[in-house]
């Protein structure tokens, strides 16, 4: 292996660590506010790919009937509740969040014409169907076990992964997708060539990130998620409620997860099933955070994308093998220099 | 016997059970407007489970609870913030890796979630009465001692401007010293305007600022009555005050009793 392979694998594998980076973001985050280990994330990354790619070619997205039914099912769910408790001046919102928003999303799939669309209205167009599906799966499978343990809501996580891949296949179907790269330039840096497509990823990924940070340590709703992460009792004495909390922190969770997808789609064939994989290492990165540092998950998601892609090289056969190994190094540091600390009740 | 005006709180026959254990039996309790109200009474009685059903914190098997004259047929933490009720929980618990002013401005998430956008002016009054929090407002709120914490408990319950202030145990684990000017805080507060419903071990100190008291004992009311009087009463001189607590009383508080 010579330099130029070298540096060309770096390139390679800071492109994935990018994103896996946001991935270990949102999962700490998810986490932190809600104590729930989001095995969907990658999910978001697959739908946000597979949607954008449809629309590119001029198909109805399956995501859209799946916002449909989400909202149909979130809205009778509500509705309900909200009849139960005699609290009717919640009913319009709930309708306008649920059955309008989806309505006019399906409306602007079907009136306009997205593959006509320049890249950037796709995009958005891909945000807008993709993105709340995070708060919706929030309510229905997590809000009503909000003061379950952890296993639990792990175990309803890796339900709604495993409805989620169903739901793929049934709407996209068992081929690939692949979309445009968004930019066809390459660059040449002493003998390096860096695509486009790489400056793309690694500059929105830091561009995120950046908007993240400002997001918690400025904003009143971020600081509030930070609240709610550190002492939920004390956070819900202030009027921040676990429901709002968790249903924000699965916004963001779900806006990451599909600019992933986007951001990657142009470099590699995504399939109905491939968000899972992706998402497990953006998990292997926030392991090495503890679940809890934002810092050390992505830099040891970076890790997880530079090992990824020197291990391809070397030894391409064990690549996810070596990926994956790198979680008991990690596991037993962590359980050596960390003290044990007992679940809050 | 407390005021003219309708009282800010009122809970009728409130019973809370944690399981098949009953904590608080049939509790009759009246808080009037502008008055400091306290229950005292030992640990296990049933006090912080009084005030965290009130809060809605822990859900209530029956009775009712009227605040500013409404009844509230669902006790949600987050609606009776947004009503004008905060509760400093024994635990204080605070928000221990964010900042001093962070933690304060956590204090008026509600009113800037309700379009009430003075948190900044609000800030700045609860740094005048808790000096210290103001020197100490970049630092983080798990680096401050016992008395700061207690401070920015009560400063962050402030910010959101509340029209009834419940306070659990503000004294426990303190030192002397800081619990007087916990204590000065809260006379000072009822001159502000807000109604107090504080829960104390520290029956003497609660006694000499409170308006109204009410001694709790094993999950049921036993005694009620002004608070001069309840400190005069022999049961409670004897259970709570010490022997010749009255007398001690007066000199070792130099009394913030506001009338």
């Amino acid at each position: 292996m010579d330099l130029q392979i070298a540096i060309l694998l770096a390139q390679d594998g800071i492109t994935n660590g990018a994103i896996y980076a946001l991935l270990a973001l949102a999962l700490v985050l998810v986490f932190a506010v809600t104590r729930v280990i989001f095995i969907p994330q990658g999910e978001f990354v697959a739908l946000g790919a597979l949607t954008l790619a449809s629309l590119q070619v001029g198909k109805t997205p399956g995501t859209l009937w799946l916002l449909l039914g989400a909202g149909v099912t979130v809205a009778l769910v509500d509705l309900v509740q909200a009849l139960q408790r005699g609290s009717h001046r919640r009913m319009p919102r709930i309708i306008a969040w649920n059955l309008i928003y989806p309505g006019m999303a399906a409306a602007a799939i079907f009136l306009l014409k997205p593959a006509e669309m320049a890249m950037p209205l796709q995009i958005i167009l891909t945000l807008m169907l993709v993105v709340p599906l995070g708060p919706m799966i929030y309510r229905l499978a997590f809000q009503p076990l909000a003061e379950a343990p952890v296993l639990v809501l792990l175990i309803v996580a890796v339900a709604v992964h495993l409805a989620l891949v169903g739901l793929g296949l049934l709407f996209f179907g068992a081929e690939g997708s692949r979309t445009p790269a968004f930019s066809d330039a390459s660059y040449k840096l002493g003998g390096i060539v860096i695509s486009g497509q790489t400056l793309w990823v690694v500059g929105a990924s830091v561009t995120l990130i950046a908007i993240l940070y400002q997001f918690f340590e400025r904003t009143f709703y971020g600081k509030a998620l930070r609240a709610t992460a550190i002492n939920r009792t004390g956070a819900r004495l202030m009027g921040i409620s676990t429901v709002m909390a968790g249903k924000l922190s699965f916004l963001l969770a779900a806006l990451i997860g599909a600019l992933s997808g986007i951001l990657i789609a142009p470099i590699t064939t995504i399939y109905y099933d491939t968000g899972f994989l992706v998402g497990l290492k953006g998990f292997v990165g926030a392991i090495v955070g503890g679940l809890a540092s934002y810092p050390i998950a992505a830099v040891g998601a970076i890790l997880v994308g530079l090992l990824e892609s020197y291990s391809s090289f070397w030894a391409s056969a064990f690549k996810e093998v070596i990926v994956f190994t790198l979680i008991i190094p990690v596991l037993v540091w962590r359980s050596l220099t960390t003290h044990h600390v007992e679940e809050e009740e | 016997m407390q005021s003219e005006h309708p009282p800010i709180l009122e809970v009728t026959d409130l019973c809370v059970s944690y399981g098949k254990v009953e904590a608080l039996h049939h509790a009759n309790l009246t808080v009037g407007a502008g008055k400091i109200v306290t229950v005292i009474g030992p640990n296990g009685a049933g006090k912080t489970t009084m005030l965290g059903a009130i809060m809605g914190l822990l859900p209530k098997s029956r009775g009712d609870i009227r605040f500013l004259g409404e009844p509230q047929a669902e006790i949600e933490v987050e609606r009776m913030v947004a009503k004008g009720m905060s509760l400093v929980p024994e635990s204080r618990a605070l928000f221990g890796s964010m900042t001093v002013a962070d933690n304060l401005l956590m204090g008026s998430f509600m009113r800037y979630r309700l379009g009430l956008r003075d948190h900044a002016e609000t800030m700045e009054r609860v740094f005048t009465i808790f000096p210290r929090l103001k020197e100490r407002r970049e630092q983080q709120a798990g680096t401050l001692s016992g008395g700061e914490r207690q401070m920015l408990a009560v400063g962050r319950a402030l910010m959101a401007k509340p029209k009834l202030l419940l306070l659990d145990e503000p004294s426990l684990g303190l030192a002397p010293l800081i619990v007087k000017e916990i204590f000065h805080v809260i006379a000072d507060l009822k001159q502000a305007g807000v109604s107090i419903l504080l829960i104390e071990q520290n029956a003497r100190a609660a006694l000499q600022v409170a308006d109204y008291g009410y001694v709790l004992e094993t999950g049921e009311i036993a005694l009620e009555g002004p608070a001069d009087q309840l400190a005069h009463d022999p049961k409670v001189i004897e259970s709570y005050l010490g022997l010749g607590g009255a007398a001690q009383a007066a000199s070792s508080w130099s009394a913030p009793v506001a009338t």
